[in-house]
């Protein structure tokens, strides 16, 4: 994972709320195999409408979306992530964040910053004032800028020592092997194995046709 | 001061404390896979020569892009084929049980966990599925992860988590008849809304939630996520052991009886704090169904749309108004005057044995309202089969409904399943989002009496609606 320090780039205004994943990603992107190329995918019912913000002028080369509150609700789809970054967004600003959506955001680099909902309408009125105008992240401070607009941002702290170490989950996880191990020696015997496998009798099951 | 009973199942599953704002390594017990949010997973695993580290607590099934007509035949969309087949290579290279189309144990992944006796009380269950939450009927901590995270849990078995908050939701009393748990959730979103229970586990208790059946109890904690929290729970009691016993993968014999003394510990002390707690009047809820486009704009079937004009502040005016727009819905039309095209029967929410029985006992000897056309996909394939046995399927078809082979079909359109634009349903699903159930689809999430009530009079309707005679027997 690339290192995030401090992203410069241009503010996407997004006045909605509620945005959930089904929106930054229809299901019917879902059937894909792969971790990216998802850039077509992003917003793509909303993206039909010349009107919608990623349609207009500089908005388009934008990196920061800034988005009413409880942006990325709904499933769990690692795929809305992906898709916001494979168009090019380094940053989300939202007042609240989905739980699931937050985490996501984490392992891919994608900084999910939470900021008060009254910062996020200061900086909708200045990027629709001024369409292109850049919006700083800066993860070193937790701190957004815009024109003269500073403002401080969460993001809990763990993930942001990720971030700017750029580092695996994976990796630091399996630093740990031993005590995983020694877990496992002392799970109870009731706990359920998926293997060896058991079931009810097998039955045909016959298949449904078109009526 | 005492526990609650998310707290205690994560303290029993610490492998490692976190220090610093680092997050605990919690273990995993169970871990479900499917095909939608698993490939990239199992792609990270080859790229870094790892193996899955517990097969045997690992298990997939194919139901997100299952066609639900026709499973005999190769899947006519290659896009849907190629995520199966590729399900299916990564199960064999990787040594997964894997329950394919057309076998008996198929179907969506949070009726057949439960189903073969594998979810549990006192466990930790993730999966790549937001509705994972359903398993916490059973007293187990079960919520849904990234595909990252399904890679980490397969490369591990474990997952670094901060802790979450917990919330009790006391629902009080007892529902009135044609009042059921699909009305309770409802009500319960549309009160704390899509981001109330944002970074909780939610712990539903009372006398209300007690006479659950386990049905009942997943179809609440189901839509959990929907309330926005990472979890939903209900302590385990007498109706979840009766559950739970001589299922193929439950305890026995030494071990049952070691399970259930210890499950029987497993409920929230009396002197815990929860962080929040909102109280739910069972005696007075009524059919609840949603009106706009998230799973929080919903309102009892008695009232009318929503006027914008009305609401308390711009935000909450612009959703409604959003909301409506996209619903093709007037304020103030009664929702009961909401005439629907489809109705579909099924999902993780509502696609259980139980389910099925409610709709058809409301169906049975009736006629479908003209034009309406009308979905039923079981859960599963024993769900399916066990309908079949009892004449369920009979019974939904002299109905005039469609009767199909598992999976999530409908409920978000990956298969066939869809709505066309403008189509609106009454759905026993768990999303009302813009195009969910296929673009340009509107869709009012309903239980499934009312679902069933809705396809005999074309419009939004309870079964009070049919029969008045049931209001007297409160």
């Amino acid at each position: 994972m690339e290192k995030f320090t401090t992203h410069t780039g241009i503010g996407v205004p997004l006045r909605r709320s509620n945005v959930d994943t089904d929106q930054i990603i229809p299901a019917v992107y879902l059937k894909r195999i792969t971790k990216t190329g998802f850039d077509d995918a992003l917003f793509a019912a909303w993206r039909a409408d010349p009107d919608f913000v990623l349609n207009r002028g500089p908005y388009q080369a934008g990196s920061v979306l800034v988005a009413g509150p409880d942006f990325g609700t709904g499933s769990s789809r690692e795929h809305a992530v992906w898709a916001l970054r494979d168009y090019g967004f380094k940053a989300v600003l939202s007042a609240r964040f989905a739980d699931i959506f937050r985490g996501n955001a984490g392992k891919q680099g994608l900084l999910a910053a939470q900021v008060e909902q009254d910062v996020i309408e200061q900086l909708w009125k200045l990027l629709e004032a001024q369409p292109g105008l850049e919006v700083t992240v800066d993860l070193t401070e937790c701190q957004v800028r815009c024109g003269d607009l500073v403002a401080p941002f969460q993001v809990d702290s763990y993930t942001r020592w990720r971030l700017m170490e750029g580092l695996d989950d994976i990796g630091l996880t399996l630093q740990h092997e031993g005590d995983i191990a020694a877990y496992e020696a002392r799970r109870e015997s009731w706990r359920p194995t998926t293997l060896p496998a058991k079931h009810l009798p097998d039955e045909p099951v016959v298949p449904a046709r078109p009526v | 001061m005492g526990t609650t009973l998310a707290q205690k199942i994560w303290q029993a599953h610490v492998v490692r404390p976190g220090t610093d704002g680092a997050p605990d390594l919690l273990y995993i017990d169970l871990h479900m896979v499917h095909e939608v949010t698993s490939p990239q997973a199992f792609e990270g695993l080859r790229l870094a020569g790892r193996q899955v580290r517990r097969p045997d607590l690992t298990i997939a099934t194919e139901d997100h892009n299952t066609p639900t007509l026709d499973i005999d035949l190769p899947i006519a969309d290659p896009t849907s084929r190629l995520q199966i087949d590729t399900l299916r290579n990564n199960a064999r290279e990787f040594g997964i049980r894997l329950h394919s189309l057309g076998d008996a144990d198929q179907g969506i992944v949070h009726v057949v966990g439960p189903q073969l006796g594998l979810t549990m009380p006192g466990l930790t269950v993730v999966c790549g599925d937001s509705h994972t939450s359903t398993h916490g009927a059973f007293g187990a901590l079960a919520f849904g992860i990234g595909t990252s995270e399904v890679e980490h849990v397969l490369a591990t078995q474990t997952l670094p988590l901060q802790p979450f908050k917990t919330m009790a939701i006391n629902v009080t009393g007892r529902l009135r008849p044609g009042v059921t748990a699909k009305d309770i959730i409802l009500a319960v979103i549309a009160q704390i809304g899509t981001g109330g229970g944002q970074g909780h586990v939610l712990e539903y208790r009372g006398p209300a939630i007690e006479a659950l059946s386990m049905e009942g109890r997943m179809t609440v904690c189901n839509m959990s996520i929907e309330a926005g929290a990472r979890a939903g729970l209900v302590a385990p009691d007498q109706t979840t052991f009766d559950y739970l016993k001589g299922r193929p993968h439950a305890p026995q014999g030494r071990d049952w009886d070691q399970a259930v003394a210890y499950w029987q510990t497993l409920k929230t002390d009396p002197d815990a704090v929860f962080d929040r707690e909102i109280t739910i009047d069972g005696d007075s809820l009524e059919p609840f169904v949603t009106w706009g486009t998230n799973p929080g704009q919903g309102l009892p079937l008695s009232a009318a749309v929503p006027d914008p004009v009305a609401a308390p502040d711009d935000e909450t005016r612009l959703a409604i108004q959003k909301a409506i727009e996209y619903m093709g819905l007037t304020p103030g039309t009664p929702l009961k005057e909401i005439k629907v095209d489809t109705v579909f029967l099924g999902s993780c929410t509502n696609g259980r044995i139980e389910d099925l029985r409610a709709a058809a006992a409301i169906v049975q000897g009736q006629k479908k309202a003209p034009g309406v056309r009308m979905l039923v996909v079981p859960g599963s394939a024993r769900v399916r089969l066990q309908a079949e046995r009892e004449g369920l399927d009979r019974v939904f078809l002299a109905f005039g409904a469609e009767w199909r082979n598992a999976g999530c079909s409908m409920c978000l359109g990956m298969n066939p399943d869809q709505l066309a634009p403008g189509e609106r349903s009454a759905s026993t699903s768990n999303r009302n989002f813009e195009g969910r159930q296929g673009k340009g689809g509107r869709t009012h999430l309903v239980s499934p009496l009312v679902a069933a009530a809705t396809a005999i009079r074309g419009t939004l309707s309870s079964p009070l609606d049919l029969n008045p005679e049931l209001k007297a027997e409160v």
